[in-house]
Formats: structure tokens, sequence, C-alpha cells
């Protein structure tokens, strides 16, 4: 599917579908979002309609502002869940891909603003250096790594719809499963 | 200083430098072998497609000769120092911080080192304490090796201390390592390597930790007592379901490893470290000469 896209397209997505993506993406950390929602900044990319990716990207400068790849890869999404509904309901985003999962406070906003998490496999960079085809712009370089990147991507994934629109996550079904299984074993160890 | 101890903290910088970034590219033939058995028992839809991507990038970090995964991490290294190697550790401790500086800037790779108040980035993967090492010193013995294990974040964070109590017993133990392991979740990447410390204090039981997931993939600790208490937790962790990258599934854990320490008779402390699927690691034994031989299984 490509992006960025709109909520029509967010709401035919189901939990445990594989999806493989298409365009811009934009590359988004936990300084990041401090500065846009702790500091009030209002960031200079626009996000809507667009694909997060959690990730603090390996790069080498060419020249003012121009970088190439290096590495690329994804980070742990759960740190930054406070600012999933923000997200939606400020600037549109319509997908937060990252990996491990995100906690179940995210389910509701992202069921009632129409957005998705996507799961990527964790320490996969060098496959996803591949599928990152140019990095196009960068903002806010001060925070290197943890600017704001736009990327262009190709065939990115494949990627695990992980929570959708509709209030189903596979991490909540995964979890609830894990306990019960916990409960039995140690009731025998 | 004399020049036979100038050259050999060149030595040991070079062989820094060069274990940083091949620890980081080429992970270790035990890890391939488990990450590719996992494959072949995991049976869940989403699983299979994880273990089949991890596959994937490990071929392509193979033949594009880069990063397996972005987070450099942070640089730990463990150091046996035979009581005749002539460096001294002071030594020793500069030429793996230039090592690793060398390594950041000449790649480049990553910097991920910052003021842990500030939040500054403090430069080329290293700072104040940075980067951290283990010593064990050996006697009868003037050789020196040098494991490099940059250790990555997301499964750094899923760390867990708890001071169980001699009533506990072993039950306790196994009930928190199981506990931890599936509150982590996804977070930490599974299938992993979880390393286990008990016993000793509650700062050595995460020493001991983090020196079990330094060893390599399924080795079992030499205390028979402990090596049973490892392959009774893997295959309990591997119950649970959690699966690769936590998205459900037969395969958990790659390995559970155990350090142990005697204890207070009022102690039972149990320390949790998990590393990544992404366990990378790689060593240099240094002669007394300065001769380096490299080794990706050590």
């Amino acid at each position: 599917m490509k992006f960025p896209t709109t909520e029509a397209e967010i709401r035919k997505l189901r939990a445990g579908d594989e999806v493989v993506v298409d365009g811009h993406i934009l590359g988004i950390r936990d300084r990041t979002q401090i500065r846009i929602f702790d500091q009030g900044i209002e960031p200079p990319m626009d996000l809507n309609g667009a694909f997060l990716l959690h990730t603090a990207p390996g790069v080498r400068k060419l020249g003012p502002g121009r970088y190439e790849k290096v590495c690329i890869g994804t980070t742990t999404s759960a740190r930054m869940v406070r600012f999933t509904e923000p997200l939606g309901r400020q600037y549109g985003v319509r997908a937060i891909c990252g990996k491990g999962g995100l906690p179940d406070e995210a389910i509701e906003p992202m069921q009632r603003l129409g957005m998705v998490y996507f799961a990527i496999v964790g320490g996969a960079a060098a496959l996803e250096t591949t599928q990152i085809e140019e990095i196009e712009e960068v903002a806010w370089e001060e925070l290197m790594p943890e600017c704001l990147w736009k990327f262009r991507v190709k065939d990115f994934g494949p990627l695990t719809v992980g929570i959708d629109s509709h209030g189903n996550s596979v991490f909540h079904d995964v979890q609830e499963a894990a306990q019960r299984r916990l409960e039995d074993i140690l009731a025998r160890i | 200083m004399s020049l036979v101890e100038t050259d050999l903290q060149g030595v040991v910088e070079d062989a820094a430098a060069h274990l940083y970034v091949w620890a980081l590219k080429d992970i270790p033939q035990d890890l391939r072998d488990a990450l590719e058995e996992a494959r072949g028992r995991e049976t869940s839809i989403p699983g299979r497609r994880v273990l089949d991507i991890i596959a994937r990038n490990i071929a392509i970090a193979d033949e594009e000769k880069n990063l397996v995964c972005q987070d450099t991490g942070i640089a730990v290294y463990t150091c046996r120092v035979g009581e005749h190697f002539p460096l001294h550790p002071a030594r020793i401790y500069e030429a793996l911080k230039t090592g690793t500086e060398r390594a950041t800037l000449e790649h480049p790779l990553r910097s991920n080192a910052v003021h842990t108040i500030t939040r500054e980035n403090t430069g080329p993967n290293t700072g104040y304490r940075l980067p951290i090492v283990h010593w064990e010193f050996i006697s009868d013995w003037d050789g020196l090796d040098v494991k490099c294990v940059p250790k990555g974040s997301g499964s750094e964070n899923m760390s867990f201390l708890k001071m169980c109590v001699p009533a506990d017993g072993v039950k306790g133990i196994k009930q928190f390592v199981l506990e931890s392991i599936v509150g982590a979740g996804g977070k930490p990447c599974p299938p992993g390597i979880v390393g286990v410390g008990i016993g000793g204090s509650a700062d050595y039981a995460m020493y001991l930790a983090k020196e079990a997931i330094t060893r390599p993939v399924g080795t079992r600790n030499a205390d028979p007592i402990v090596a049973e208490l490892e392959d009774e937790l893997f295959a309990l962790l591997n119950e649970t379901g959690i699966g690769p990258m936590g998205l459900g599934g037969d395969v958990t854990v790659l390995q559970c490893h155990i350090e142990h320490a005697d204890t207070h008779m009022t102690l039972n402390p149990v320390a949790v470290n998990y590393q990544c699927w992404a366990a990378r690691r790689a060593t240099a034994h240094v002669s007394a000469a300065g001769d380096v031989d490299f080794d990706r299984e050590a």
C-alpha cells in the first residue's frame, strides 16, 4: 500500500494482515516527539496521512542537510505510546511502525481516529536499509540522530498489522494467552 | 613507558576497533545455527514470517557487509587478563576506549552515548565510564582475551532484579524469570538469550546476568545443578507463547544461560538481562608478544 494514505484505506486493514509499503515515510523518535508535544514546537513537515517509523538512522553526511544511508533500523515503540493519540488527533497521522508493539492504551485512540500500528522485525536493519531508496529530507539536525527524517521507500516490509482501527491488538491477545499459560506453568513448578 | 608497552597498547586498540565493527556485521555461527533451528520448529504464521525475515536480514548483512542491526549499542567488553600480560589494565582500558572511538568515526557508526541527565551526545560511543569493561584476572598466564559485546538498548531496557528471600526457594527464581520474559513481550526482540544471574549480591547478580548473555549460545553452566535449571527454564520460557517479536508462536527464547555465585544465608537475588536475537559478540586473543587471533565463536 502507498503512503501518505487516507482513513478509508486504513480502515480496510485487520490485525494480523501482512502489508508491504511504497511511497514516503517519516522517521521519528523519542526526542523528536518530546520537542513536538512537550516543548510545543510545530514539526516542519506535513504529518497528515503519514506513516511514522520509530527510528534513529545511522547515516553519512554528504553536505548541508544531505545524508546518505548507512544502516537504518527500527526501535522499541512502547516508550513512545503517549504520543499516539495527539499524533492522530492533532496531525492526522495514519500509521505508526515500530518493533515490540504498543501497550493497550493505544487501542482506543487508533480505533477512534482511524490509525494502525505496523509491527516490523526489530534488528533486521540490513534488510530495511535496502528497502529505503533515499533520505529526501531532514529537519532538526541538532537532535541527530533523533531528527525528523523523510524517506522514500520501495517494498518496505513485510509488516504485520499489530493493532488495527477496529479495536484489535495482536499484542493484547498474545499477552492475555501468555498470562493464562504462565498461571498453568506456575501451578506445576 | 617502554617501547614494548607502547606497541601492545596500539595492538589492543586496533583489535578493539576491528572487533566493534566485526561484531556488528558478522554474527557467530552458534547464533546462526540457533536461529535456523528456531525457524525449523516455529509453526505460527507471524512467527515464521519474523524468522524468515531475520534469515534474509543476516544474508543481506553478509552480502552487503552492512550491520545486522542499526543499534550499535553500548560498547561492552569482557577482558580476561593474564597476570603476566605485559600491559597494565589502565592502558588496556585506554586502548579499548580509543578503539571504540576510531571504529565509530572511521566506519561511521551511529553514536549512541549521551549524558544521562542532559541527554546530550557525548561523542563516538564513549563518554564518562563508557565503554563498560568487565575484568577477570587469570593466574599463571601471559595472554589477554578481549570480547566485544555491543549491547542493544531494546533488550537492555528489559533488565530486571528481584531480591527473593530464601523461603521463595528455586521456585521464586523460576517464577521471576518467567514473569519477566512474559512481561517483556516483544520489546527485547525475541527470540533471544535470557541471561540470569543468581546469588552474590544485588549488583553482582546483575553483573552475572550480563556475563551469562556473552556465552556462546547453548553452552551450559559447569555446575550440573545450575545446568539443570538452565534446561528447565529454557523449556518453560518456550511454553509461554510470546513468540518471535512478541507476535505469538512456539519460539520465545533461543536459550537461557545462568551464572551463579554463592551468597549470604538470608539472600536469594535473581537478575535477568535480555540479549536480543542479534546477539552480537566477537573476541580477540592477544598474546604477550602482540600477536592477535580473532575468534567469532568464543
